[in-house]
């Protein structure tokens, strides 16, 4: 552990303190993450290899501790993975959650591109305000946000009655309960979350270069193709995960916005343990929703690293 | 470049803006509705917001939820910036990629799979389940916003600053509280909301980390919520945004007056 503040310290009772104070430093977070977002991985990936019981806690074998393990890891099994195969319920779940994902993070880039473009082109007196106006719903519940649109979308809601009061419809379009109210909720609670990422590449940006580009006889658009979209490439990308990662897992909105019959996996897990209460099954969706995940939020990871090197 | 701020870019940023907030406004204005019916206008009143008061669940679900968020984002603010002071300070430690690893990871880890995993230990190390295990739940996935935010001021900290301080012949640890902190503190702040209302607002997690006894305000208006939109419901939501709101605003109006106050107090030294 390297401290080259300690260095520069003087006298040896100060170097001693301070090689204490920053082991404490990394030692108190990083057992915290340890115990409390590592080592539950490992309990999920051991009970989605038990099998459901009649008891509390409701699986079979109960290990309690090293002794235990030995005389009892013959009776885990893979069967819940065979399980999720055989039942289409599940992998159409992983795939229809992937797939909505993906469009939905499309369309948050296709909104959101404009709006962080918009907002990096403004007057630098105005650009606070209208970073505050994007981060300030953030603040607000998430579960009111996508409760609020249930009052737009149905039947009888708001948007129809706009609709039909501007004559532009005869009958109220059916939105609430389809991919289309889905698609929205995600568009609309995740929106700060590509906004901010787009912007902060887009303000970065130099625009004497789309001068230059116009000057030398390149259209808006072709300039904004070369140049613009590329450099602020980095921003698409952090976007993108910060969207589609916690989406494919989402369940308020599918749960509050989607109908009875779409499936997503976060939705599925979630009834798996709260109204089957079968705890091996759940955390072997758990385990490969994990697994699904693995490559994209290593990625992001990476993006952080590398954004975070950039800062320095 | 003022001149190039188009009239695309303005109605962009007029059209998302409008997305952004639109819902939020018509929910605020449907919560001063005298009708039952959500969606028709039955002129104004604030008779809901009474009813909500009277309702003693919703008022316990509330107090519960505000205790969890204090605690648990005080004790992430002080996680969160330790694990930030990890990560830029010490560049070279045995684990620091897994480290790293598991501060950013639970910035985009489904809440499903951090709320069963969590259940699922406490099951394992036999703790009751209530108001203990949702605030620990909530400071495990709010200490990492508060890393990443405080981290983000730290990578822009200048380092001679406590070299000086130290040089003089302070300790380390007090350099920390006489100079570092007082730099980070805006940020520490930001981190101690921002972890506040992501533990407010947290449904998912708390599900699965709460007991009997400890039923937090976002789980009581989702049972409401699915069975269908209430006045009620509505009343309680504008409160909340309204508290938010106020908060965001004043924090940022103190912050503004700090920085200000740090720009004339360093045009004095440099006179002085």
């Amino acid at each position: 552990m390297a401290d080259n503040a300690s260095a520069s310290a003087g006298p040896a009772g100060n170097n001693l303190i301070s090689a204490i104070t920053s082991r404490l430093v990394i030692l108190v977070p990083y057992a915290w993450l340890l115990f409390f977002f590592l080592i539950p991985f490992f309990i999920v990936f051991k009970i989605s290899l038990s099998s459901t019981a009649i008891s509390m806690p409701p699986y079979t074998p109960v290990i309690n501790g090293f002794s235990d393990l030995a005389s009892k890891w013959h009776t885990f099994s893979f069967d819940n993975y065979v399980w999720l195969t055989q039942d289409p319920l599940y992998y159409r779940a992983y795939i229809r959650s992937v797939v909505i994902a993906a469009v939905a993070t499309f369309f948050t880039l296709l909104i959101g591109y404009p709006i962080a473009y918009g907002m990096a082109r403004a007057p630098a007196t105005l650009r606070p305000t209208l970073l505050m106006l994007v981060i300030l719903p953030f603040w607000t519940s998430f579960l009111i946000r996508v409760y609020a649109w249930i009052g737009i979308l149905k039947p009888e809601g708001l948007l129809n009655q706009l609709l039909m009061w501007l004559n532009l419809i005869d009958s109220p379009l059916i939105i609430l309960n389809t991919d289309w109210a889905i698609y929205i909720g995600i568009v609309y609670s995740y929106l700060p979350f590509m906004v901010l990422p787009l912007y902060s590449a887009l303000e970065k940006m130099d625009y004497t270069l789309i001068e230059a580009a116009n000057d030398l006889g390149c259209p808006p658009l072709g300039a904004f193709w070369k140049i613009t979209f590329p450099l602020s490439l980095p921003g698409v990308v952090a976007g993108c995960l910060l969207v589609f990662i916690p989406a494919v897992g989402e369940f308020v909105i599918p749960d509050l916005l989607g109908g009875s019959e779409t499936l997503m996996i976060g939705k599925t897990l979630w009834n798996e343990f709260n109204s089957n209460r079968d705890w091996p099954v759940s955390s072997a969706v758990a385990v490969i929703l994990l697994l699904l995940l693995v490559v994209p939020i290593m990625f992001f990871q990476q993006a952080q690293a590398k954004a975070q090197e950039q800062g320095r | 470049m003022n001149t190039t701020w188009s009239r695309f870019n303005i109605a962009s940023i007029v059209l998302g803006f409008a997305f952004l907030y639109l819902p939020i406004v018509l929910l605020i204005i449907f919560s001063f509705n005298a009708s039952k019916l959500v969606t028709v206008w039955g002129g104004f009143s604030t008779k809901w917001y009474v009813s909500l008061f009277q309702n003693e669940a919703l008022m316990d679900a509330a107090w519960v939820t505000i205790r969890v968020g204090v605690l648990s984002a005080t004790f992430a603010t002080i996680l969160g910036t330790m694990a930030a002071l990890a990560l830029t300070r010490y560049t070279r430690f045995r684990g620091r990629v897994l480290f790293s690893g598991m501060v950013f990871a639970p910035l985009v880890m489904p809440e499903v799979i951090t709320g069963l995993s969590l259940l699922l230990l406490f099951v394992a190390i036999g703790l009751d389940r209530g108001f203990l295990t949702v605030t620990l739940a909530h400071i495990t996935f709010t200490m990492c916003f508060v890393a990443v935010v405080v981290q983000s001021r730290l990578v822009t900290f200048d380092r001679s600053l406590e070299e000086a301080a130290m040089d003089l012949g302070a300790t380390p640890v007090r350099t920390f509280f006489a100079v570092t902190l007082p730099v980070i503190l805006p940020a520490i702040v930001s981190g101690w909301m921002l972890a506040f209302t992501l533990s407010l607002d947290d449904l998912v997690i708390a599900s699965f980390a709460s007991g009997p006894g400890a039923t937090t305000l976002p789980m009581k208006i989702y049972s409401q919520v699915r069975l269908g939109v209430t006045p009620e419901i509505n009343a309680a939501c504008t409160l909340l945004i309204a508290i938010v709101t106020v908060g965001v605003i004043a924090a940022s109006i103190v912050n503004k007056r700090r920085e200000v106050q740090r720009k004339l107090d360093e045009q004095a030294a440099q006179r002085g």
